[in-house]
């Protein structure tokens, strides 16, 4: 319970912060924006419908996926100001928690972007899912955590290393292609409506599972990377 | 090279004549740069110790690893018989930086950090307005700390400290950006809070101990009651001072 | 320094000289006594190569998993011990890397022959890719990360990849495949002949050898490289005491 209101205290605390500057949201919905026009345009999905549905779903992904890890160095560089960080280590509270909170609070300012970003996308690629829709809303927020999940945790782990911009992308994609391969499969499979829903079901339990064992994984080790020096 | 001085000014309540904080000859290398060389030395509790020393002596870094931040490449660190990770309810650390969100007013600041303290279902850790109210500063301020002075910025810090109630404070240059006046006020601050009582642990009354780094040796003598001198990341004096009584550091400065 | 006694450096050589020679026995083996493969031809003979080095490149990421547990669990009980382990996962990590880089070409060079292209987006293949991936990012890790940290978030990192293969292994699996069931193991139709084995645990036996010896090697210049920077340290501080105050 105590555990809980940690984390909530600082969840509360990084969405005041981003309300406060709104930067990370912004970019991340520009940069999206741009990544979804730059890929209409070359393959002009409107005058191939078929191909549309198939390739937006790896479209959606890299361009959220791109976005988010703009926001994800933000989002402890934040911290790092004012060196707020040592406080936040000298603090008697448990250093999960604050992990914990810093996700939930991506994981929401991704999901505000796909929100807006989800309408933009129909219009611009003239997608009509075959597909049973309402299954993204499962499939969304599970693959958006899978991200941000191992995004929040290696922003943290490459904070005081040179070349920090470069090195999230490098640690995470790798960590991420299965959570990748689920999610790209199962957004496809409901566009296309080409996927047996047990297939689909199969990817969606397996990016689940993605979740839960690397969301234990990062809680357990997340105390060691932060005091690591 | 350097003995542990138990001078102690009368006003502290009395204690137990044990050594709070213990470092035993302690290096810290950045590479094959030493910010420190084999600090051997010791905090008894209750006491309130000056460090001084020009930039780059290792007052920082000796700070920092008894905050815990820092873990010595040699030596060991005890504080309170423990390793230093185990003491963060009892040890607060204010660095030269602020250690605040910009974005934040003082209050939400003050109020998320204490909100950090939090144990069990108690919220009563620390009183944030209070805290405030110490340093001078109005609480109902509606303003980022952003927007504040480097002074303002110092105090609001300096009430993020103290409102966790803590038995070793730790402050690095803790005067540096404050005029004449609010220096001397916090001085007050200072040797007011050594006065605070403390929950007893263990059967055993506690006191505040205080170190502090700074270069105002003026502001700085008359509150503490040892001083310690560092240079090339080593302690290369230690001593007592002599004459006061804390309570006398403000009217002296009154 | 550590003491490097002779019988120590005689039993390093006896090891080089061992590895080599089983490859060479592997390499006449392969090459030379074997039948050739009815259906692929002397392509086939890179089976002994390719096979072993993607068995034991899947072995030394659980050396490297280990030996960072064992840094994890050593980082404040010990921290000596511990910077042994770590020289042990940095070794494997970059051992896992040459072989794994070699999997992966001679199962280029297999591929473009038998399936008639080099590449396919297949389980093993991308899993196998995806190893790769995982232990350079580590390595680049160790490579950016400030200094007093490497240690400890790259054996963090360790962990997260060897949490990951098997996750990558599973998901690909029933995605697609083209690659051959696992040669060993694999169901009724696996299996090889056994005229063809002689040749292949010559060469397993080869490459294993061969690989903890340059492991080894590896590991006995890491730790002399530690070694050297903890005296320079002790000097470091040393020196400035003699410093008169």
């Amino acid at each position: 319970m105590n555990y809980l209101r940690h984390v909530l205290d600082h969840l509360r605390k990084d969405l005041r912060l981003e309300w406060r500057s709104r930067d990370s949201l912004n970019g991340m919905l520009f940069f999206s924006l741009l990544v979804v026009v730059v890929f209409g345009l070359a393959f002009d999905p409107t005058s191939y419908p078929t191909v549309a549905r198939q390739i937006s779903g790896g479209i959606l992904w890299v361009a959220l996926l791109f976005a988010s890890i703009t926001a994800l160095n933000q989002s402890w560089a934040r911290e790092q100001r004012n060196n707020v960080l040592e406080a936040q280590r000298m603090a008697p509270s448990p250093a999960s928690a604050l992990f914990l909170g810093k996700a939930i609070a991506n994981l929401l300012f991704v999901l505000v972007v796909e929100a807006v970003l989800a309408p933009i996308f129909i219009v611009f690629f003239n997608l009509h899912a075959l597909g049973s829709i309402w299954l993204l809303a499962l499939i969304m927020p599970l693959g958006t955590w899978a991200l941000v999940v191992n995004g929040t945790f290696f922003a943290a782990l490459g904070l005081r290393a040179r070349n920090r911009e470069l090195l999230l992308p490098l640690l995470l994609l790798p960590i991420s292609l299965p959570a990748l391969l689920a999610m790209v499969q199962a957004t496809t499979g409901v566009l296309t409506g080409d996927l047996d829903p047990i297939q689909i079901n199969t990817w969606i339990k397996q990016l689940l599972g993605y979740d839960i064992i690397f969301t234990t994984v990062c809680i357990l080790l997340f105390e060691t990377v932060l005091n690591a020096e | 090279m350097q003995t542990a001085e138990t001078t102690r000014s009368s006003s502290t309540p009395p204690t137990d004549v044990a050594d709070c904080i213990v470092l035993d000859s302690v290096s810290k290398l950045y590479g094959s740069f030493a910010a420190l060389r084999n600090v051997t030395t010791s905090f008894c509790t209750g006491s309130c110790t000056v460090i001084f020393g020009e930039n780059g002596a290792g007052k920082s870094t000796l700070l920092r690893v008894i905050a815990g931040l820092i873990t010595p490449t040699r030596g060991t660190v005890t504080v309170f018989s423990g390793h230093p990770h185990q003491q963060r309810r009892r040890v607060a650390y204010m660095s030269h930086s602020p250690m605040l969100y910009d974005e934040l007013t003082a209050m939400e600041n003050l109020n998320y950090f204490s909100s950090l303290h939090r144990d069990g279902g108690c919220a009563c850790v620390g009183n944030p307005e209070m805290a405030l109210r110490a340093v001078g500063l109005d609480p109902k301020l509606n303003r980022p700390v952003g927007q504040y002075s480097q002074g303002m910025r110092q105090r609001t810090s300096l009430a993020r400290v103290l409102q966790s109630d803590p038995e070793v404070l730790l402050l690095d240059e803790p005067f540096s950006n404050l005029d004449a006046a609010s220096a001397k006020h916090m001085v007050e601050l200072l040797a007011d809070f050594r006065t605070w009582p403390v929950a007893p642990v263990n059967g055993v009354m506690g006191a505040r101990t205080i170190v502090f780094t700074t270069h105002q040796s003026a502001l700085a003598e008359p509150l503490a009651d040892r001083t310690l001198t560092m240079r090339n990341g080593q302690i290369v004096e230690s001593q007592p001072v002599e004459t006061q009584i804390s309570t006398s550091a403000t009217e002296a400065l009154g | 320094m550590e003491q490097r006694t002779p019988t120590l450096r005689g039993v390093a050589w006896l090891w080089f000289g061992l590895s080599t020679a089983v490859l060479a026995i592997g390499f006449r083996q392969a090459i030379f006594l074997v039948p050739t493969d009815a259906a692929q031809g002397n392509v086939g003979r890179i089976f002994y190569y390719h096979v072993p080095i993607a068995m034991l490149s899947l072995i030394f990421p659980y050396i490297n998993f280990a030996a960072s547990l064992f840094y994890l669990y050593w980082r404040r009980r010990d921290p000596l011990k511990a910077l042994t382990a770590d020289a042990l996962a940095l070794t494997t990590a970059e051992v896992t890397v040459v072989y794994s880089s070699i999997c992966l070409l001679t199962g280029m060079l297999w591929g473009r022959a038998t399936w008639g292209i080099w590449w396919t987006w297949d389980p093993r293949l991308t899993s196998m890719l995806l190893l790769w991936l995982l232990y350079v990012s580590y390595l680049m890790l160790r490579r950016f990360s400030s200094t007093g940290q490497t240690h400890t978030l790259a054996a963090v990192l360790s962990v997260f990849a060897a949490v990951d293969v098997p996750i990558v292994y599973m998901s690909i699996r029933w995605w697609r495949t083209q690659h051959p069931a696992p040669v060993f193991g694999g169901g009724p139709d696996s299996g090889v002949d056994p005229s063809m084995l002689p040749a292949f645990y010559w060469n397993l036996a080869g490459w294993t050898l061969w690989g903890i010896c340059i492991v080894l090697f590896r590991f006995a210049l890491e730790r002399r490289r530690q070694l050297a920077e903890q005296e320079a340290a002790l000097q470091a501080i040393e020196a400035s005491l003699e410093i008169p105050q």
